[in-house]
């Protein structure tokens, strides 16, 4: 603690450094996911401009991607919506998570972070918000500089996508990459220090399984279902294990 | 046109669900079961859509020794296991893919 408080001018540029510096790296390792969603979006035969409106206007990797996918499938919006609602929904807790230290902001403010409140903001700007050695005053300014950080290496990254997207041909399977980006995101979260994280491999496997049986449903409704029994049995596993 | 609709609404929904706690918290306090079900929702929507990918590539249900995909996905499995990184596993899966499409070809 400071005995003395700086004049804030000095503390807000601290603030917006230090989260710039923080996300930096974060938003290089975003960077080739924001390639591959503009090769993908072209492949699936998304409209470039649609795709760039996409990473401006809902600006969540997973979603696109799904959304992408689903699009391919000629699925109607109605799925789309849904789906989007389904793989966002993660987001309430974030934003429940920080909802405490954004109290004294303005609606602007408020309105402005909640747009930049990606997964990969929201992981810096926690543990930033955790950190009781500095006053929680000036800390928004270290989410609006993470969050703009990200949000510029996104955006930029879907644009590099798309113009090397009609570049590449379609032999060359790059839409597998889809599969194998998620494979790299889920299989972590089954693993714990000491083995697997059994409720939540329970929810994968029984989605997977309900989605490869409901693989013809129409409208993609599958999909829907595969996440509602995998949430479910996921969460029935996790009450046998630990009852109260 | 429908298209550019639906993005907006989906922007909406995200947005949404982003700004609402932030707004409402203090009224509406988040439950229990809500938030412990919120925990399963990345590994059963994302394996939904991996399973079909890697198990009916084109659309057919194929367990053969001739579906790449199915071969370069389960070993992705194991790269994300042991690396957990998400670009070792695609670069891992591509290649193999690569490798497998050019061998079954008869190559």
């Amino acid at each position: 603690m400071v005995p003395e408080a700086r004049p804030p001018a000095t503390i807000i540029r601290t603030e917006l450094l230090a989260g710039f510096k923080v996300e930096l790296p974060i938003a290089v390792g975003v960077v080739p996911f924001g390639m591959i969603f503009g090769v993908l979006a072209l492949a699936a035969g998304v409209p470039p401009l649609l795709a760039l409106a996409m990473s401006a206007i809902v600006f969540a990797g997973s979603a696109q991607f799904i959304a992408v996918q689903l699009i391919s499938a000629a699925s109607p919006a109605v799925i789309l919506l849904s789906t989007t609602l389904v793989v966002n929904l993660r987001h309430l807790l974030y934003s429940a998570s920080l909802a405490p230290h954004l109290r004294h902001l303005s609606p602007a403010w408020r309105w402005l972070l909640a747009y930049l409140l990606t997964d990969e903001a929201y992981a810096v700007v926690a543990v930033h918000y955790q950190d009781k050695s500095q006053p929680a005053t000036y800390k928004h300014y270290y989410f609006l500089s993470a969050g703009l950080t990200l949000w510029l290496a996104w955006q930029v990254s879907t644009a590099v996508g798309l113009f090397l997207g009609a570049q590449i041909p379609a032999s060359w399977s790059l839409d597998f990459t889809l599969a194998l980006t998620f494979i790299g995101i889920v299989v972590p979260t089954l693993l714990t220090k000491r083995g697997l994280d059994r409720p939540n491999l329970a929810a994968a496997l029984s989605a997977g399984l309900v989605a490869v049986l409901t693989f013809h449903w129409p409208y993609k409704l599958g999909l829907m279902a595969a996440a509602l029994v995998g949430i479910g049995v996921g969460s029935w596993y996790g009450r046998q294990r630990r009852p109260g | 046109m429908i298209l550019w609709l639906t993005i907006i609404g989906m922007g909406l929904i995200t947005f949404g669900l982003r700004l609402g706690p932030i707004v409402l918290l203090e009224r509406f306090p988040l439950n229990d079961r809500l938030r412990q079900a919120l925990r399963f929702v990345p590994a059963a929507v994302l394996s939904a859509i991996i399973w079909p990918e890697l198990l009916q590539p084109g659309g057919v249900l194929d367990l053969s020794w001739g579906n790449e995909r199915l071969l370069a996905g389960l070993a992705a499995v194991l790269v994300a296991g042991y690396s957990r990184n998400v670009l070792w596993t695609i670069g891992a899966g591509m290649a193999l893919l690569w490798l497998l499409q050019y061998a079954l070809a008869g190559g």
